[in-house]
């Protein structure tokens, strides 16, 4: 149960005693052996490696990954054990009371040394070439256990490589056969296809029938692997590890914010990686979010520029500030619109929304095609089960998305809860393969009704549940019966145990599709909708995702972003701003998380943070903004939604009262559409990318796949 | 020497598939309405949870229906009959080498190299079909009728050296001159006799059936009376030896006394 400690209820918390009790029996039980000599106390079902891990001794191994099943094949991670003839390896031994582990023993050096020369007996010596070259188990292993020598005088053998797509480069002979990358493409991401072919020397890795690696989180195989046979495919020899600048920061081209590690070298972004975060990630991201920042180099703004009638001209920041100034002093603010983009920090966001009061206007815009529902309250428009809530709950269904292309990284959450916790899975929406089973059970509202009603089998089901989750995607907010179906949501929340305030559980979670949105909503922006309102300046801040019929054709348009797209096309005046890794900015993620991500590197030309741009423009025009520096901004922030400047947290809310319902209404009976249908090219950011623009062209007509697989017994 | 080499590091089969004409995933493949039959006697011995035991026999079956072959369709078959990834039969078919990922003759001779055969004339077995068909090891002859591969052992080595057909029928006790007649008679579409090649019989020695020729003796028992009686006699003995010591040793206290 989430928060159990919040509940006040006396018999709750007898409950709760109890129930701590019983699982601590069960924790406290533990035995006593012996590490190099050392007692420590672990749990019965402790393997020796984790024994050995929390007695602080490292073990070396290259099959072993935490998160994915134990194949023992590598035997790297061999050790010694009292009283028993032969080494064994404790990746895949369970302790016993008083066993006696030696991992320093002369035995071990020699079974380890025995394995290492065998796997470097056809490991090819071409480290000078190879991309994980200083950043390789292998490598760093052999240093402690090679031999000075190789007793290997047969020809090494040659594996043909195969291809997985732009993403992943393989140099199959360099493979030591761990089965990692097996295991990774059959647990985490769901989609079986790489396996181990042939017998004995002949053995190899791959798809067998030469098929490209299709998933959405392909690029983590790249991490998995302790050697260099699946190398990351833009980055090859770009750069060494030692090269590197690594700043850890978050992610916001998915709203998950996934906690990643940006390297940089020099004034230029080289890759993007995972960074553990269990509450977020875990630490898998999806391949937008680890390849697209080469998009950060492509149709880049980096100088103002104005629309003349020969094309864009490049100003000086002189005189782009004085013409916005001018223009916007000759209009009275409710002639303004604000339009907030996906990207956006907070900064930029309470700068603008600083600005745009001060102006006078209050049309301000953050969600996309405007969003149905009421912004007063977290709990209308975040995830309120949390993505944790995932391992907990007993049942979800998802409503009018598909995960996988959508949000591949709560995608493979849910996987593995299906797998390991045996959680159900329920879809109302587009019927794609999600890489396990579920149900599919409708297409529309109408099927929400009916369980509403009673009359769906589903309904017992959900009845039955323990702690269910429903997962809504926000674009069916925005559409026009986006109330009617909140409504809906809410009635089904309260009528079975969606919302439970004695678990102190929401299972009703609504997925957002960006941070800008989010950072938007909790600051409470929310624009009136004027139907026919023709506003004669519109300032787009980031913004790039709108339809062109928005905006008036004689509107002046203000665009301050990054990136040559829709905003700069349609734009008069282009102020250019920062991307997500060159300012330092806080970002509120699905779950209401505010992440803080760090500056790498600065922008590029005349680039500016956002709210530097914002702060100028306004001193301009006479209505300074009260804050100088990033310090201060945040102080402003805090005085706005004091919750804001806790950082890597989530401020508990009431999130199991509906304070604001939803007014019922009449609801549309169409099909609940994917809302994807590219993820490869979904922002500006990625629209620009290279490498996106390959996976496109090799990966998606391979991924219409619009039914489930079978397995029909004929 | 440099052939050889090379002849010795490449596989004999390839670990990955090829895209061919006869052989891709459109391929049409579909098992006949006896071997479906044949598909549910075999599940049947398995619990429906672990269906997937059946894949070696599925494939066995396939490979039967296909002369001597298993197409990828007739994996991809077997992979939703099983309910398992297509990969997990590609990963089962690979690794035995005894399913044949492409087409061989209709007679695939499978020399067994091993040491008593080898011995025996394995390598002269090798070299008259090399020589007769016209092909080398892993090679099918033009006529389509024989393929050529060396295994290991076959476990007749009484009989040997030996060779086995398609999988099945065995030839043994076999010389550079009945290895060649049996590869004429094929030639010719006659089927020669199975077994043993030089007038044998199954694997007798040399001086036929020597053994188990006369009546079994019966098995010996042991007399459990006389056993019972030499157990009482004993411990009888045993208890006067004790008496006498016990009273010895009473005297001799008395005569303390």
């Amino acid at each position: 149960m989430p928060n159990s400690s919040l509940n006040n209820n006396p018999i709750n918390m007898l409950h709760q005693l109890k129930r701590y009790f019983r699982a601590s029996s069960r924790l406290l039980n533990t035995i006593e052996v012996f590490i190099d000599g050392n007692s420590i106390q672990v749990p019965p079902t402790f393997t020796i490696m984790q024994a050995c891990h929390k007695a602080g001794v490292n073990v070396p191994h290259f099959c072993f990954h935490d998160r994915m099943a134990i194949s023992g094949n590598c035997r790297m991670c061999l050790v010694e054990v009292e009283r028993i003839m032969k080494p064994i390896a404790s990746c895949a031994y369970p302790v016993s009371p008083g066993m006696r582990v030696k991992t320093q023993s002369e035995m071990v050096y020699n079974a380890r040394g025995g394995v290492m020369e065998f796997l470097l007996a056809n490991h090819p010596l071409d480290c000078p070439i190879c991309d994980q070259g200083g950043e390789c188990d292998l490598q760093d292993q052999s240093v402690v256990y090679g031999y000075k020598q190789g007793r290997f005088l047969e020809y090494k053998r040659a594996v043909e490589d195969k291809d997985y797509g732009p993403l992943v480069t393989t140099i199959m002979t360099r493979c030591i056969h761990c089965t990692r990358c097996i295991k990774f493409s059959e647990e985490i991401a769901g989609m079986p296809v790489l396996g181990t072919t042939g017998r004995g020397r002949e053995t190899e890795v791959g798809t067998y029938i030469g098929r490209l690696m299709t998933s959405e989180l392909s690029g983590n195989l790249v991490d998995l692997c302790p050697v260099g046979a699946l190398t990351n495919g833009p980055y090859a020899f770009t750069a060494r590890p030692w090269e590197l600048r690594i700043i850890n920061s978050f992610d916001v081209l998915d709203p998950m914010t996934p906690a990643i590690v940006v390297n940089t070298r020099g004034p230029e972004v080289m890759r993007v990686l995972p960074r553990i975060h269990d509450e977020i990630n875990e630490e898998w991201i999806h391949d937008r979010s680890r390849h697209a920042f080469d998009g950060l180099k492509q149709q880049r703004i980096n100088a103002c520029l104005v629309k003349t009638q020969d094309g864009f001209k490049e100003i000086d920041w002189e005189q782009a500030i004085n013409m916005a100034a001018e223009k916007l002093n000759q209009v009275s603010g409710d002639e303004v619109v604000g339009v907030i983009g996906e990207h956006m920090d907070l900064e930029a966001i309470v700068a603008f929304r600083d600005f745009m009061y001060r102006l006078g206007c209050e049309n301000i815009e953050a969600r996309r095609h405007g969003i149905q529902v009421s912004a007063d309250f977290r709990a209308n428009y975040l995830m309120n089960s949390k993505i944790t809530g995932v391992d907990e709950s007993d049942l979800v269904l998802v409503v009018g998305t598909n995960l996988r292309t959508q949000h591949p990284v709560l995608n493979a959450r849910i996987r593995r809860c299906v797998t390991q916790n045996d959680l159900k899975v329920a879809v109302i929406g587009p019927s794609e393969s999600l890489g396990y089973d579920y149900k599919h059970i409708g297409n529309s509202a109408k099927t929400l009704k009916e369980i509403l009603d009673g009359t769906h089998p589903f309904a017992k089901k959900l009845e039955k549940a323990k702690l269910p989750m429903l997962i809504l995607d926000s674009s069916l907010l925005k559409r026009e019966d986006g109330e009617a179906i909140m409504a809906l949501v809410q009635e089904l929340g309260n009528k079975y145990k969606l919302v439970n305030p004695e678990a102190n559980w929401n299972g009703i979670s609504i997925l957002n599709s960006s941070v800008g949105n989010i950072g938007a909503l909790e600051l409470g922006i929310t624009s009136k909708h004027i139907p026919g309102f023709k506003p004669k300046i519109v300032y787009l801040l980031g913004a790039d995702n709108f339809r062109p019929e928005e905006i008036p054709e004689d509107a002046f348009v203000i665009y301050q972003g990054t990136h040559g797209d829709e905003g700069a096309y349609r734009a008069n005046l282009i102020l250019p701003g920062a991307a997500y890794t060159e300012k330092s900015g806080t970002y509120v993620n699905i779950d209401g998380r505010v992440v803080m991500g760090r500056l790498a590197t600065s922008p590029p030309g005349q680039g500016r943070s956002d709210w530097e741009i914002l702060r100028a423009l306004s001193e301009v025009m006479g209505h300074t903004l009260p804050y100088d520096d990033l310090q201060e901004i945040r102080y402003r922030i805090a005085e706005l939604a004091p919750h804001l400047v806790k950082y890597d947290y989530v401020e508990p809310y009431n999130q199991t009262e509906w304070i604001t319902k939803a007014k019922k209404g009449d609801v549309v009976e169409s099909v609940f559409a994917d809302q994807v249908d590219n993820f490869y090219m979904i922002d500006a950011i990625s629209r620009a990318s290279p490498v996106m623009a390959k996976c496109s062209a090799a990966f998606n007509h391979l991924k219409n796949s619009n039914f489930v697989p079978e397995f029909p017994n004929r | 020497m440099l052939y050889r080499v090379i002849r010795r590091t490449l596989s004999a089969t390839l670990s990955t598939h090829r895209q061919t004409a006869y052989n891709n995933q459109d391929t049409p493949f579909d098992f006949t309405e006896a071997n479906y039959k044949e598909v549910d006697s075999i599940l049947a011995k398995y619990p429906p949870q672990y269906k997937r035991s059946a894949m070696i026999n599925l494939l066995y079956l396939a490979q039967k229906q296909c002369n001597g072959w298993v197409p990828l369709a007739a994996m991809n078959k077997i992979s939703k009959i099983l309910e398992v990834s297509e990969m997990d039969v590609y990963e089962v078919a690979s690794f035995f080498t005894m399913f044949n990922r492409e087409p061989v003759g209709k007679y695939h001779l499978q020399v067994c190299g091993t040491t008593p055969c080898m011995v025996r004339g394995a390598r002269e077995i090798i070299k008259t079909i090399e020589n007769e068909c016209h092909i080398l090891k892993n090679q099918t002859s033009k006529d389509g009728l024989f393929t050529l591969t060396e295994v290991e052992c076959l476990g007749a080595c009484v009989n040997a050296p030996m060779i086995q057909v398609n999988g099945e029928e065995v030839y043994e006790d076999l010389t550079p001159e009945t290895m060649k007649n049996l590869l004429d008679m094929w030639k010719a579409g006659k089927e020669p006799n199975v077994g043993p090649q030089n007038g044998r019989k199954n694997s007798e020695g040399p001086m036929g059936r020597t053994c188990l020729k006369c009546e079994p003796q019966a098995a010996q028992f042991r007399d459990f009376a006389k056993v019972k009686e030499d157990y009482a006699n004993k411990k009888a003995e045993e208890a006067k030896k004790a008496e006498a010591k016990k009273a010895e040793e009473a005297k001799k206290a008395q005569e303390k006394k």
